[in-house]
């Protein structure tokens, strides 16, 4: 029986193959990472506009120790680089963002994002192919009706494994800032997808409409203050939804009371202290990833240098607030010359609401405990990634004497930055985007 | 242990000690403001926001750029300003800032 242990210090060690490319060109770059419903898929974009899917091995009787890994199932070009010429704009193929559709059918669905468009991509399996045709030959020639003296039907016969992704539905044209997020709807026929200042409602089968239900766009862009940073969808109430700002503060909208969500129902705001006021502040309290707990009853947030969790029922504070590495506050300024001080860390929960999970720099990533309020640190890193080994707690020196084990903050790499990692839904596996990297944890089996 | 008064500091000076012992964040911005002193200036948060959503924005003017190489015989081109201004008409682009416009046609190395 397998079992897994409930508080943190997870034993996370790397399954038998680590997936991975040795040197990397920018396309390289992993932007998402996302596991389905089920979590027998795992979805990767990246700033090529391509998306590769790995598949869990079903565990054989034959191989009980051997849990099951991740390997390749199907890749594919997303999106395209364009030119916008009239606005002279450069429309970067990067996936910002993959969101999974749950599975209705033989087939899985994806929705993928760039900038500006967002596409509804089929993911199936073929493995019969008919063959005896009677115009065609087996190589698919045409042959001379004049030299065909018999009629046959064609039978299907198995062949080998093909996975074939299409796609279904391209949803253009809608956005004029860059799209951040989306988000599919519990009621599964709709989903949402945010810029910088709208958020438009969708429905998965009309590509020529779509519902605008947030604008904050100022009508003067000289009085533009604050923009949306992420937004999602309650896990189970379709009529609900949150998003994020820049300004730290999160809103959340009810669809049941207006066609246009621009006045909140709840606005969660953290009160600063304004002794405590520096340049640094707002830039620091920008928002950059919002998620729903599994339950529904608590968000997350993820400014620069904590996450937050709030319940939905109290507005004025965060209930828990935990440090991600509070030691680059006295870095803040070399921070924001490199433009570190910009980057968008994004934040998961497991599949039990009880555990945290963000990245940091120096392939450094953070996993908070809310029951036991411990934390750890480990690295994604080759060195770490040799099967059976065990991933070993790091720990950053602030000052003073450093220990044989630690790194002392001025020698962290700040441009190997961990942004995007993913929680199985139910199992303790761990996904984790280095660079270009892709790092697959999973727990000790007992 | 007796009290010690200490030393008639003024009460700023006092204060900007406790800043700097207190808030790290304090001392950053006092040397950021030290390196660029026209920064913050402008209102800085619509500065940053419409960076942002100018994101992508390329400029390429053919006649700006024959000017500048026929000018650059004589004179030294202008560079941006080391502060955090947008990029406008006065930086002339090179072929070399231009972006790239092919498409990825090699398959991800994820994809092994």
């Amino acid at each position: 029986m397998k079992c897994f242990s409930r508080y943190l210090p997870y034993i996370f060690r790397p399954p038998n193959t680590i997936l991975s490319s040795s040197c990397h060109t920018e396309a390289d770059i992993i932007s998402t990472v996302e596991f389905n419903h089920t979590g027998e898929l795992l979805a990767t974009g990246d700033k090529g506009g391509r998306v590769v899917i790995f598949q869990r091995e079903q565990e054989s009787k034959n191989q009980v120790h051997r849990r099951g890994e991740y390997n390749v199932y199907s890749t594919f070009q997303s999106h395209e680089p364009e030119f916008d010429y009239l606005k002279s704009l450069e429309i970067e193929e990067k996936i910002n963002k993959i969101r999974w559709l749950p599975q209705q059918n033989a087939a899985y669905f994806l929705l993928s994002t760039n900038d500006k468009t967002v596409k509804l991509w089929k993911v199936s399996e073929r493995d019969k192919r008919p063959e005896g045709y009677n115009l065609k030959d087996e190589e698919g020639r045409l042959r001379d009706p004049s030299t065909i003296t018999t009629l046959r039907v064609p039978v299907l016969r198995p062949m080998d494994l093909m996975v074939e992704a299409t796609p279904r539905r391209v949803f253009a044209n809608a956005h004029t800032y860059h799209i951040n997020s989306i988000s599919v709807n519990s009621d599964y026929e709709t989903y949402m997808s945010a810029d910088d200042l709208r958020i438009n409602l969708w429905n998965f089968e009309i590509t020529n409409q779509s519902f605008n239900i947030v604008d904050i766009k100022p009508a003067n862009m000289e009085e533009l203050t604050e923009v949306i940073t992420a937004a999602e969808f309650h896990p189970h109430h379709c009529n609900t939804f949150v998003y994020s700002s820049s300004k730290g503060t999160i809103r959340l909208c009810d669809m049941r009371t207006s066609a246009l969500c621009d006045r909140h129902t709840k606005f969660f705001e953290e009160p600063e202290d304004p002794s405590n006021r520096s340049f640094f502040s707002e830039i620091i309290s920008s928002i950059s990833d919002v998620k729903f707990s599994h339950s529904g009853r608590y968000i997350m947030t993820r400014d620069y240098l904590t996450v937050k969790v709030w319940d939905l029922n109290m507005e004025n504070r965060p209930i828990e607030t935990y440090q991600v590495h509070d030691y680059l506050r006295s870095k803040l300024c070399s921070l924001y010359e490199n433009d570190c001080i910009f980057d968008k860390f994004e934040c998961v929960w497991n599949g039990s609401d009880s555990v945290i999970m963000t990245g940091s720099y120096n392939n450094f990533f953070r996993m908070f405990d809310r029951n036991t309020k411990r934390d750890v640190t480990l690295e994604a890193s080759r060195e770490n990634s040799k099967p059976r080994a065990i991933l070993k707690p790091r720990k950053v020196c602030v000052g003073g004497k450093r220990r044989k084990d630690e790194i002392s903050v001025d020698s962290l790499d700040f441009s190997k930055k961990i942004l995007h990692t993913a929680w199985h839904p139910s199992e303790n596996i761990i996904a984790v985007a280095a660079t270009n990297n892709l790092y697959i944890f999973q727990d000790k089996v007992n | 242990m007796s009290a010690e008064i200490p030393e008639a500091a003024s009460a700023e000076e006092q204060k900007e000690m406790e800043d700097k012992v207190t808030s790290p964040e304090k001392a950053e911005e006092a040397k950021l403001k030290a390196r660029y002193p026209h920064l913050g200036q402008k209102p800085g948060g619509s500065d940053f926001l419409r960076k942002r959503l100018q994101k992508g924005q390329k400029y390429f003017d053919s006649g700006d750029y024959n000017m500048a190489k026929a000018k650059m015989k004589n004179k030294q081109l202008p560079t941006a300003a080391p502060d955090k201004t947008e990029v406008t008409g006065d930086h002339i682009p090179t072929p070399q800032d231009l972006p790239q416009r092919k498409p990825s046609l090699v398959a991800s190395k994820l994809a092994g």
